[in-house]
């Protein structure tokens, strides 16, 4: 569909696009983030600063970015797709030249109020190119060979970067979402049956060859796999933080020790107990029925995306809204296993809830996508 | 494009179909997270719940403070003064080899150290703090503190170490701590969980080691609520432990630090006895070390320096090391011949010089003969050949009986380290060690201290002091342990007829008052102080040459005992010096000189001496009060 192709009548125009808005969804990201600010504030032990305040403020500001990015016209986004790709692709160069590194791996570009990380910006970029894409092209080659290539490369572009910096899960993270939005754009299952099944044949011969002639890999690098997929190998170090985590949480029980009184994260037991682990906070204080609720939240945003996902009437909006809504859902499902001993530990921040500005400010906009889309649809 | 409508119709069932799969998916996995949630949060909890307890709660170990240590008069020679370190948490330090690196810039930092906490840095988790430098200064603390923000993981601690206040003086009666090691521990049964803390001190030599369980003192507990970086956060219950019990030595401690620098440099050992008490009242090893070196963990090359030095500065002579007593066994070999009624005190035997025993020729020192000698004179100018006569009338038996009964042959029990037993041989005993039968040339040597008898100079203090009290004095060197006063070593009557033990006290009395006596130079002149003793001389080499001829370590030891006053004894003393030549030049000078000191309890009066040493003597006082090096150390001749 081009911009002639949408009926300008029956797209509401003016103030009255507020109305148009998805209102539900806003309520429960603002419920989400809301319980992000208490915990913020029970982590602090009872105090707004340093965290809960700045993440009201960054909130606010997210906020306004989401509506003013829901106003504009989606075609205008669409449009703007590749622009903004090739704008990630920049700033992804230019921590690697310029940023300033953390803990040897994350990257980000201090703008002064706030740290961007380029790889959130990627993340959405990544969707909204790939959805440009799938919508540009004719509906009967999306399961040409060449024309399955092409967004396989797109993806694997910011992948590479990333992967240089370096930084793993998130490279993962890139290569999934992409596999997501080509796996809703209706790709052939076959071709996603191969990768799969070409993945696993690597992985076993990996692991087949450790300690024979035709070795793959490098003594230590099998060690670091062997901690990264075992932590408790590593009781000091990143298994530290793992078993922590569980002994935090599993302390929680059904209501939790209450608000403000748990022991675990309170003393510091928890590294990055504002961020990335935040979810054991929740867990210890307002135990399962809590961390449950939250749980709870999250598949209701999915399930609000999917549900207005269903009813676009062109590809880009609709997988757009999918793309954004598995990039979230991603966030929680691997930072939530991660806290959890499920996954390994990779540094991906609960969503509205982790303290950190970066990550919100971008998933507040891409929901002003998602809101833009849903506003703009022709009725 | 053909067909736009189907194509977008098609698109968007498959869009539809795609969609509501992912969201299948999706949902599915929030199940699985809620399953996991559900399995630790629920199922797990009770596990969990006592893991969070037993991370919050932290069982910490209050090391006592340890007992102290003080003279007679209550002049502290052991004490626990605070010492600040410079500690660094690893983990908060982020880059260590960096953090080092500034922190070398502002503090000066010892390689031995350093090195030693890289390695327990490498070993120990990273949330233990780790001693960077020990005993450093409040300026050196300060400047730390006022750098912190530059010195991540790096803080100021302040704790109890050791000191010992009169350094070289006591460093082989207390010895020293240190930091227990793997060995110490292994060896114990059983031991305190204090003993579990890294580099715990204990005590590693002497007294310290000796009473070790005395001074330790029990733990006190505290249990502190940590965070995970083992930071504690507030203290929630505390027990508090038990000090170490203080002691109280029967030394004093000006007498010591006048013996220590009356020996100089001489390699030597003093044990001055309270003849009534039994109460050591000086007890020296020379030459010393600061044991203070051991307690901060003495460099290697310091280390060094005192293990290859010859005259042994490490080893505590005193007790640990057993001398042929040479002459001073003397008076032994009287009173056993008194106390078996074979010898008559006045009855003379001639001394051509030597004596043949079964075609062998035993040589008296003077090669040119005493004469005649009865008991007193043979005593008074120590003719060997009196007392080979003696020995091949009285035998060994007997002697060695009245040897072990004045205190040789046995371990006296003072909490010192290495104490030893000496030597006083029998019989049988030659024949279990040495497999061969006694000849009559082992009692030959035997009677004039040499051959087989060894003992140390505690043990001739001890003799010295039987013979002059006839009681069975046995030493004590410690006089309280924590409020309790322990028993002196008066001791009771040894059972000795007073007539022999009067015939040998005139004997030794004549030694150093009768103008024949081998130490009349030494002697003391003031009337109501005279002094009775015996010379020595310990061969170390067989041949017969002049002591002045050979090299130091080849020379004779020289020996000494003594008690005055005659009338009435107060002190008992004895005197080895190390290859000191012979014992009438070396050992019998120091002796008066500690005699006097004791007597007179500081610096005696010149009148005390014999008028021509006077101006030497007061020479020497004004070189001791001054602490400057003796004339002659280590390389003294004949006097």
């Amino acid at each position: 569909m081009s911009y002639l192709e949408y009926h300008a009548k029956s797209v509401p125009t003016g103030w009255r696009k507020i109305l148009y808005l998805h209102w539900p969804l806003i309520l429960l990201l603002t419920a989400i983030s809301s319980i992000g600010f208490l915990i913020l504030y029970s982590v602090a032990g009872g105090s707004l600063t340093p965290w809960s305040q700045a993440q009201m403020e960054r909130f606010v500001l997210g906020v306004s970015v989401m509506f003013i990015v829901a106003m504009v016209p989606i075609w205008f986004w669409r449009n703007m797709s590749v622009l903004a790709f090739l704008f990630a692709l920049a700033l992804l160069l230019m921590v690697e030249f310029f940023g300033v590194s953390s803990k040897g791996a994350q990257r980000w570009i201090d703008l002064g109020f706030m740290r961007l990380q380029p790889s959130e910006v990627a993340k959405i970029a990544l969707v909204m190119v790939l959805a440009a894409y799938y919508d540009w092209l004719p509906v009967r080659k999306t399961s040409k060979p060449f024309w399955v290539i092409i967004p396989v490369l797109i993806t694997l572009v910011p992948t590479a970067i990333v992967l240089r910096q370096p930084d793993l899960g998130t490279a993962l993270l890139l290569m999934i979402t992409g596999g997501a939005v080509m796996f809703a754009a209706g790709v052939h299952w076959a071709y996603f049956a191969t990768v799969v099944a070409a993945g696993a044949g690597m992985i076993v011969a990996v692991f087949q060859s450790r300690g024979t002639t035709w070795q793959l890999l490098q003594d230590y690098q099998y060690r670091r796999i062997d901690t990264f997929l075992d932590p408790s190998r590593d009781p000091l170090g990143a298994g530290y933080n793992i078993a922590q985590s569980k002994i935090a949480l599993g302390s929680g029980g059904w209501t939790g020790r209450g608000f403000m009184q748990g022991t675990q994260t309170r003393l510091n037991f928890l590294p990055e107990k504002q961020t990335d682990f935040i979810f054991t906070t929740l867990a210890e204080e307002l135990g399962f029925l809590g961390g449950s609720a939250l749980l709870l939240l999250y598949v209701l945003v999915i399930l609000f995306c999917l549900g207005a996902a269903l009813r676009m009437k062109d590809r880009f909006s609709a997988l757009l809204v999918m793309g954004v809504s598995f990039t979230f859902f991603l966030f929680f499902a691997v930072n939530m296993s991660m806290v959890m001993g499920l996954a390994p530990v990779v540094g991906v921040p609960l969503p509205l809830v982790s303290y950190g500005g970066s990550a919100m400010l971008v998933l507040l906009a891409a929901f002003g996508l998602v809101q833009s889309a849903h506003v703009h649809r022709p009725r | 494009m053909r067909r736009p409508e189907r194509d977008i119709a098609l698109s968007r069932r498959k869009v539809s179909r795609r969609a509501m799969l992912i969201g299948a998916g999706q949902v599915g996995f929030a199940a699985l997270l809620l399953g996991r949630m559900r399995f630790l949060q629920i199922e797990e909890a009770s596990k969990y719940r006592l893991l969070a307890e037993e991370n919050r709660i932290n069982i910490r170990l209050i090391p006592p403070t340890r007992g102290r240590i003080f003279d007679r008069d209550g002049t502290p020679l052991a004490t626990n003064e605070p010492s600040y370190r410079i500690v660094i948490v690893p983990e908060d330090a982020g880059d260590v080899a960096q953090t080092i690196e500034r922190l070398s810039t502002i503090v000066e930092l010892d390689a031995d150290d350093l090195n030693r906490a890289l390695a327990e840095i490498e070993r120990s988790p990273p949330f233990l703090p780790v001693t960077l430098a020990e005993r450093v200064s409040w300026d050196a603390v300060a400047r730390v503190a006022a750098n912190s923000v530059a010195l991540p993981g790096i803080s100021p601690d302040v704790g109890l170490s050791r000191r010992y206040p009169t350094q070289e003086d006591f460093a082989h009666v207390i010895g020293y701590v240190g930091p227990i090691s793997a060995y110490d521990l292994e060896r114990m049964e059983d031991p305190d969980q204090l003993l579990r803390i890294p580099r715990f001190q204990i005590g590693k030599v002497g007294v310290e080691s000796k009473l070790e369980e005395v001074m330790r003192g029990s733990a006190g507990t505290k249990s502190v609520e940590v965070n995970a970086v083992g930071r504690v956060m507030r203290e929630l219950d505390r027990q508090e432990g038990q000090s170490g019990g203080d002691l109280q030595l029967a030394v004093d401690h000006k007498l010591q630090s006048y013996v220590r620098k009356r020996l100089g440099q001489e390699s030597a050992s003093v044990v001055v006895m309270d003849c009534d008490t039994g109460d050591i009242r000086s007890i020296v090893s020379s030459p010393g070390f600061d044991p203070n070196l051991f307690v901060r963990g003495i460099s290697s090359a310091d280390y060094a320096r005192l293990r290859d030095n010859d005259r042994r500065p490490l080893a505590s002579k005193a007790v640990q090391d057993a001398y042929p007593p040479g002459s001073t066994f003397k008076m032994i070999a009287s009173l056993a011949g008194l106390k078996s009624g074979i010898i008559d005190p006045t009855e003379t035997v001639y001394c051509p010089g030597y004596l043949e025993i079964s075609g062998r020729k035993f040589n008296c020192w003077k090669k040119t003969g005493h004469g005649s000698m009865d008991q007193t004179s043979a005593l008074r100018e120590s003719c060997d050949v009196y007392y080979y006569d003696l020995a091949l009338k009285v035998g060994i038996e007997n002697i060695t009986e009245m040897a072990r009964l004045l205190g040789l042959g046995k371990r006296h029990d003072i909490p010192m380290s290495a104490i030893s037993e000496g030597l006083t041989p029998t019989k049988q005993w030659k024949e279990i060690y040495h497999g061969a039968e006694w000849v009559i040339g082992d009692s030959a040597n035997a009677v004039i201290g040499q051959g087989y008898v060894l003992a140390s100079p505690l043990q001739l203090a001890v003799m010295t002091a039987r013979l002059a009290t006839g009681r069975s004095v046995t030493p004590r060197l410690v006089k309280r342990i924590g409020d309790q006063e322990q028993p002196t070593g008066a001791g009771t009557s040894l059972g000795l007829s007073e007539d022999h033990l009067r015939q040998v006290r005139r004997g030794m009395f004549a030694v150093s008052n009768h103008r024949k006596g081998t130490a009349y130079k030494s002697r003391i002149e003031d009337e109501k102080n005279r002094m009775a003793g015996k010379t020595g001389t310990a061969q170390v080499r067989s041949a017969l040459v002049d002591n002045d001829e050979v090299p130091w370590d080849q020379r004779d030891h020289a020996l000494f005992v003594c008690y005055a006053p005659y009338e009435n004894p107060k002190y008992a003393i004895s005197v080895v010096v190390e290859h000191g030549g012979s014992g009438s030049s070396s050992a019998a000078p120091i002796a008066r000189d500690v005699m006097l000191q004791a007597l007179f309890d500081g610096p005696p009066p010149l009148e005390a001496y014999p008028e021509a040493d006077r101006e030497h003597i007061r020479e020497l006082q004004e070189l001791i009060k001054e602490d400057r090096p003796l004339p002659g150390d280590g390389e003294r001749g004949q006097a």
